[in-house]
């Protein structure tokens, strides 16, 4: 069949060449920013977005004392740590954790530690933000699904977990005021 | 012949097209007269200043009567505000929350990601308090009458002595372009009414232009990303259908 | 046809055992296609193509919309505002609708001037009447689901239609609703069947086309392929051809889409359902005017119900009313005019359809809607017997008859329509 179509002739041909490349080449990156279009479609929408951001008053909260806030659909806990609490996350030696990190470089002040509160073996909501909860080995939290146990610092110290309680991205407004995320 | 195949099959799709336009017309009161506006055409925007006076119309005249379910505080820096300024005109607003620890609703600021507060917590609050009549929703507006921001603007600059001879309700006022000519609202705009900040001279006319403008971009936020992807879309399928037009020439012309 | 060899071994091995590539090749590639097509043979293929993009756009809105009473409208506006290029892809959907019922209506008005239901084709002609009334079933429902004033009444009203079904009537309408009136359990089964039903148009979509390449596509001349000089194989002439028409339409189709998204729909719909305030004027998505005129012409409510439902379904027995041996209008002179008045007639019911009921629209709603049917049962019938059709050139090849017969008189338009 292309053979009766191409038999115009050479200069014919190179014109029709050119032609097909561009009509082609066009039709295809009309193709691909329609389809575009389409899988953006699917990302998160500006109301989605807009709560991307949690603020959170910190002036209630007693020392010892947790709450739990919601950011991006997942639980925060926010903790008012005691000087007990600080001092043990403080003293642990690194070398004794299966993810090794210092407290420090959790928390921007030492009484405040805000985590994302899903356990990172394979996302259930740790126990230990109440007074009646369990709060495993360490003192901090305790997966009731699979047995992990993490430290008043939100780091594993115990169990199947891999990694510690991440820390979301937070700042302090003012003193008793974070923006979270 | 061919031309003339196109133009018949032209005409035949838009000859179609035209019957709603016939009948939306159908039945209508005076027609409110066209008015100018930025965002009309193909390459049409939103004027940023008029959309700021027309918010600052609506949130300090409207927004005693009617709410904006629709829009939230964050739209606001789309019509050229500041983050921080959207935060403020939010939080001046008292969102109904909760319930709280203790089982309680409370009051709290708004955030940008509230919805415009409504005056009314529901519509037969809205109507208890207004004489019987609902002030509608003006989120979409602009778009559901027929003559859209003309008509809003003609409504509001309407008002007018009933005719001799037309009785009135007491709480109903004569407006030229509403529909049955009686409507519940009182005028709503006086001169200086409001004070604008760029000094622009409050009249009633500027006061209805400029919340017809507010009100349109409140029907359609993403008006203005419809036209500027439209004018690429359309170049690139014309550019597109004259290559395929050549290409198919071409792939023919050994046929004759 | 012999087995077309393919050089991709990959293909090849495929090919052996699944004969998909054989199969394309058959079918698209060296299809025979009669050379003389018009452009008015570009609807079938754009209609196609416009079922996938309302399938498409129909998939990526389902992800966003909320099928409830309380939250339908608000759903559809939140696509509109919030949702990446949600408003794109819904006034795609929102205009698709009604392009492709413009698209399917040339398509049938082509159809009927060429005598395209004629033998040997009368059954891809029944599929496509087949497909015709689910698109309206499809489109009825989805013009529901945004929960608007429009769509709120439009579902009463024609839900209601059912009522004038003698002694059950009013037991289907409630079960149609799934309840006293059009509710949450209404708008659930639309959303539901409105989902399933365009894949119910691809399966008929695909017994079209296996029917049309059962015996090959009608023709501007209306006369069977005399051999290999009257084809030309589909690929590459006519896939170009569509090509082409393709951006023409889709040039158009977003001039409505970018810069009158609502020009085709009702200002009423962007009001939320109200089940206590009729809108003053109620009408249906410009697609059913001609339709509802019909029915509003017929004072008796079952007679209503029954004439427009007849309007579609003598569309099913046309090849049987029609029998004039001529198939193309081109060598038919009494039919291309009635023709005419036909396109003529559909116009005037859709724009009576578009006003009030009432003075002089009633008579021409009337009068328009005694022709369609008399169009259909008296004229084709009487035409077929009385009218004398022009002699039929020989073959597509050669257009203008040989041996010295007298050629049709302004026999030059097919001469230039065969180039077109």
């Amino acid at each position: 069949m292309a053979a009766t179509a191409d038999g115009a002739g050479g200069d014919g041909v190179t014109r029709r060449d050119f032609l097909e490349y561009a009509a082609g080449g066009m039709g295809a990156v009309g193709a691909a920013a329609a389809g575009w279009a389409l899988i953006d479609n699917m990302n998160p929408a500006a109301d989605v977005l807009a709560l991307s951001t949690t603020e959170v008053d910190l002036e209630a909260i007693e020392p010892g004392q947790s709450i739990t806030v919601v950011w991006q659909k997942k639980p925060v806990f926010v903790r008012r740590r005691t000087e007990a609490e600080i001092r043990d996350a403080e003293d642990t030696p690194l070398d004794s954790l299966p993810d090794p990190m210092a407290d420090t470089d959790r928390v921007q002040k030492a009484e405040w530690l805000i985590l994302v509160g899903v356990c990172t073996h394979l996302g259930c909501i740790p126990l230990g933000q109440k007074d009646t909860d369990e709060k495993g080995e360490y003192g901090g939290w305790f997966c009731p699904c699979h047995g992990s146990h993490y430290d008043t610092s939100g780091r594993i110290r115990k169990g199947p977990a891999p990694e510690n309680l991440p820390v979301p991205p937070y700042r302090f407004l003012d003193d008793t005021r974070i923006l979270i995320g | 012949m061919r031309n003339r195949l196109i133009g018949a099959a032209l005409a035949a799709a838009l000859g179609l097209a035209v019957l709603p336009g016939a009948a939306s017309a159908a039945g209508a009161g005076p027609q409110p007269p066209e008015r100018e506006w930025s965002f009309n055409g193909i390459f049409g925007s939103f004027d940023r200043a008029a959309l700021q006076r027309g918010y600052q119309v609506y949130r300090e005249v409207c927004a005693a009567c009617h709410g904006m379910r629709l829009m939230f505080y964050r739209n606001l820096t789309q019509i050229g505000l500041s983050e921080a300024a959207a935060k403020a005109e939010a939080a001046n607003a008292f969102v109904v929350d909760g319930p709280d620890s203790e089982g309680e609703m409370f009051e709290r600021p708004g955030k940008l990601s509230d919805r415009f507060v409504s005056p009314f917590p529901n519509d037969n609050a809205a109507k208890a308090a207004n004489g019987g009549a609902l002030p509608p929703d003006l989120s979409l507006i602009a778009k559901n009458q027929a003559a859209g921001p003309d008509y809003i603007a003609a409504v509001l600059t309407g008002y007018a002595d009933p005719p001799e001879g037309m009785e009135m309700g007491e709480t109903q006022s004569y407006n030229m372009y509403f529909s049955g000519h009686r409507i519940s609202m009182p005028p709503p705009l006086f001169d200086d009414l409001v004070e604008y900040a760029d000094g622009t001279p409050a009249t009633v006319e500027q006061m209805a232009v400029d919340v017809s403008h507010f009100l349109m971009f409140a029907a359609e936020p993403q008006l203005e990303d419809r036209h500027r992807l439209g004018v690429k879309v359309v170049i690139f399928l014309l550019v597109l259908t004259g290559l395929l037009y050549a290409l198919k020439r071409k792939v023919w012309s050994d046929l004759h | 046809m012999a087995a077309p060899k393919f050089e991709n071994p990959i293909v090849r091995w495929i090919d052996y055992r699944l004969p998909v590539f054989t199969f394309m090749h058959h079918e698209m590639h060296e299809y025979p296609t009669p050379k003389n097509l018009n452009y008015w043979w570009n609807f079938g293929s754009l209609a196609g193509f416009m079922l996938i993009v309302m399938i498409l756009t129909g998939i990526m809105l389902a992800m966003h919309y909320t099928p409830h009473v309380d939250h339908a409208f608000d759903s559809v506006e939140r696509i509109r505002r919030d949702v990446p290029f949600g408003w794109l892809i819904q006034f795609i959907h929102m205009n698709g609708a009604s392009f492709f019922f413009i698209l399917v209506y040339i398509h049938i008005f082509r159809g009927l001037y060429y005598g395209s239901y004629k033998s040997p084709r009368e059954i891809l002609w029944i599929l496509g009447v087949v497909i015709l009334l689910l698109m309206m079933a499809t489109a009825f429902m989805g013009y529901v689901l945004p929960w608007g004033q429009m769509s709120f009444w439009g579902a009463t009203v024609i839900t209601n239609l059912f009522s004038a079904i003698p002694l059950v009537g009013e037991h289907i309408v409630s079960w149609l609703w799934g309840g006293f009136a059009v509710d949450n359990a209404t708008l659930n089964r639309f959303y539901s069947l409105h989902y399933l039903l365009p894949f119910v148009i691809v399966g008929v979509v695909v017994l079209h086309v296996v029917a049309l390449h059962t015996h090959g596509s009608n023709n501007p001349l209306g006369i069977e392929l005399r051999g290999k000089q009257d084809s030309i194989p589909f690929h590459p002439y006519y896939t170009i051809k569509d090509m082409f028409g393709l951006g023409l339409f889709l040039t158009i189709f977003c001039l409505f889409v970018f810069f009158a998204p609502d020009y085709l729909g009702h200002p009423d719909n962007y009001v939320p359902a109200n089940p206590l305030v009729t809108p003053p004027h109620i009408v249906p998505e410009w697609y059913f005017l001609p339709f509802f005129a019909i029915l509003r012409a017929i004072p008796d409510k079952l007679l209503g119900v029954v004439a427009m439902f007849a309007a579609i379904a003598v569309l099913f027995i046309l090849p049987w009313l029609d029998r004039s041996p001529v198939r193309s209008a081109r060598f038919r002179p009494i039919y291309k005019q009635v023709f005419w008045l036909l396109v003529l007639d559909c116009l005037v019911l859709g724009y009576i359809g578009s006003q009030p009921a009432e003075g002089w629209y009633i008579h021409i709603g009337r009068l328009a809607t005694i022709y369609y049917f008399a169009h259909f049962f008296v004229i084709l019938p009487l035409l077929s017997v009385f009218e004398r059709p022009r002699p039929l050139p020989l073959s597509i090849g050669e257009p203008v008859l040989g041996g010295g017969s007298s050629p049709p008189a302004g026999g030059g338009g097919a001469g230039a329509m065969e180039r077109a």
